[in-house]
């Protein structure tokens, strides 16, 4: 009979040092790591007045309230809320559309290919930078200031707060587009707008689309939260009825909302993909 | 010396010719009516979000006068010429400030590690039943269409007032986003590993933390990372419905007209988000090379 062969542990040790020894910055690495992360949890949620009975407390308020919203029911109230979800489905609509026009020749402007220059360039990306570090409710805040209460701050807020964003998307996708069809152009005698028009943007179109369509679809649950401060929208109809504690119509709303992303989401999908084909949609 | 190029002969140049011109004209009647159905739909839309753009241009010397006036303080010198007086309550901001990072850091965290537990239910491939895996994913996106700040309104009536309230429902909207992100991860791992486990007769536990785990893990961080670069700027609004962080500063500034406040508490985000966004930036690229910092 043959016994298993002695395996001689020292030698394997000896042999494979960087498994067995492992300095101790790497075995250590992932340990204090978690264990920092840990310690910032923590104390962050005593620093935050975390405590188990109130929340426990908490969520047997939040049991009662789940249960009081079933079954949803909009009351008599439902052609308003109806109204004002077209009106979501506008603000969403109208500021991505506005937004994207207006950020198409900004992002030329931010892209590498097309402004060589960086003291140019640099201005313009912090620009947009810096309009993406506000959020949506913020600018909507800012123009219910300007322009009154109501859906139109929210279409002005939805236009800016995605300016910026487009700005990044699109000059990415122009950073990414092929330079050869542009040297082409230029070598026929084409000046820099005919670069840009037949060289660059049959490129990005499509890419753009398919960006712009996603984004009308995340905008459309943007557009319901800025009714909160009073620019219009579904929104609006929500926070009031969840401060006067009408939950059957809170969750009615909710549902509604849900049903509406749905939507959305399915025709744009449908639409991305008749536009961009299988592969960018993805 | 000329060079002749060969041209049809005229009868088959114009068949040929006609054919191009109408594949043409299909497609331009299809791009244009396309366009017509999205003008039309910009029209409804513009009736129903009730714009004006009269109010618009009247009110339009607003938006620049506003953000004149967001520029100058109270005796009426623009805001950098004094920063002590534009930044007054530094103190008090900074604090709300860190509140605010902690709220998103701790929503975060919890978020992150519920979708954990909840993303190898979800995954095609790592799913024990089919109803589990429908119920999960259903749960997900119920967590992640509404949206978090809708969460805060209601915590905040069933857990009160306070910051609380913010972490619960960054929590909850980061596990819905978060679940399906790495659920997709799970997806696309490698199943070889799994089966060399499950061959060894182990439990579904031991095959996803051995098998699968060790393929994930880096991308999770990577996500939870970015996650947290957006929940920053969510907890800086939590505020406006009461539930902690800087927004409640904010808010009262913006209704009460404190101009200088305004901007000065707006600068302090924006530098916050930009010095959370080069640090996650930074750490994700030490953590995983460079591939991974798009």
């Amino acid at each position: 009979m043959t016994r298993p062969q002695e395996v001689d542990t020292a030698q394997i040790r000896a042999r494979y040092p960087d498994v067995f020894d492992r300095p101790a910055s790497a075995r250590l690495a992932t340990p204090l790591m978690l264990g920092a992360a840990l310690a910032i949890f923590v104390f962050g949620l005593v620093n935050l007045d975390f405590s188990p009975q109130r929340f426990f407390a908490g969520l047997s308020q939040l049991g009662w309230i789940s249960l009081m919203m079933i079954p949803p029911d909009p009351g008599s109230s439902l052609p308003v809320y109806l109204k004002a979800l077209g009106e979501t489905l506008s603000i969403a609509l109208l500021g991505t559309t506005l937004a994207a026009v207006f950020a198409l020749p900004v992002s030329l402007l931010a892209a590498r290919n097309v402004v060589p220059s960086k003291i140019l360039r640099f201005p313009v990306r912090r620009l947009l930078d810096s309009i993406r570090g506000i959020d949506t409710l913020i600018w909507a805040l800012v123009w219910i200031n300007v322009v009154g209460l109501g859906p139109f701050a929210g279409v002005l807020a939805i236009a800016v707060s995605d300016f910026g964003a487009f700005g990044k998307l699109f000059s990415e996708a122009i950073e990414g587009a092929d330079q050869k069809q542009v040297e082409g152009i230029r070598a026929s005698g084409g000046s820099a707008l005919h670069e840009i028009r037949f060289g660059l943007l049959p490129q990005v179109l499509p890419v753009i689309a398919g960006q712009v369509l996603y984004f009308i679809e995340s905008n459309t649950r943007s557009a319901t939260i800025i009714g909160i401060v009073g620019a219009g929208g579904i929104g609006l109809q929500l926070a009031e009825q969840i401060r006067v504690l009408e939950w059957q119509k809170v969750s009615f709303l909710i549902l509604m909302i849900l049903v509406a992303v749905a939507a959305i989401d399915f025709v744009s999908g449908k639409l991305r993909f008749a536009i961009i084909g299988r592969r960018a949609v993805a | 010396m000329t060079i002749a190029v060969a041209i049809l002969p005229e009868q088959q140049l114009a068949a040929l010719n006609a054919t191009y011109r109408k594949a043409v004209a299909r497609k331009r009647l299809r791009l244009l009516a396309g366009f017509a159905l999205f003008v039309a739909a910009l029209i409804v839309a513009s009736i129903g979000a009730e714009v004006n753009l009269r109010t618009f241009f009247t009110y339009f010397g607003n938006f620049v006068s506003y953000f004149d006036r967001l520029l100058t303080l109270e005796n009426g010198q623009r805001v950098w010429t004094d920063f002590g007086e534009w930044f007054w309550g530094w103190h008090k901001w900074l604090k709300l400030l860190g509140e605010t990072l902690l709220i998103s850091y701790v929503g975060t965290l919890g978020g992150a590690v519920l979708a954990f537990l909840l993303n190898f239910l979800a995954a095609e491939n790592t799913s024990p039943a089919a109803w589990l895996r429908f119920t999960v994913r259903r749960l997900l996106e119920f967590a992640r269409t509404v949206p978090g700040i809708v969460f805060a309104l209601i915590f905040v009536i069933a857990f009160g007032l306070g910051p609380m309230a913010g972490v619960l429902a960054i929590a909850i909207h980061s596990t819905g986003a978060l679940g399906k992100l790495f659920s997709e991860i799970v997806e696309n791992a490698d199943m070889k590993p799994v089966e060399g486990i499950r061959s060894t007769g182990a439990s579904w536990v031991a095959c996803m933390r051995f098998a699968i785990l060790p393929q994930v893990s880096a991308g999770y961080a990577s996500y939870a990372l970015l996650r947290f670069e957006i929940n920053v700027r969510e907890a800086s609004v939590m505020g406006f419905v009461g539930a902690g962080g800087i927004g409640q500063e904010l808010i009262v500034a913006i209704r009460k007209f404190y101009y200088s406040d305004v901007s000065a508490i707006l600068v302090t985000i924006i530098v916050t988000v930009f010095l959370i966004d080069i640090t996650t930036g930074w750490v994700r690229g030490r953590l995983f090379g460079r591939e991974a910092r798009t």
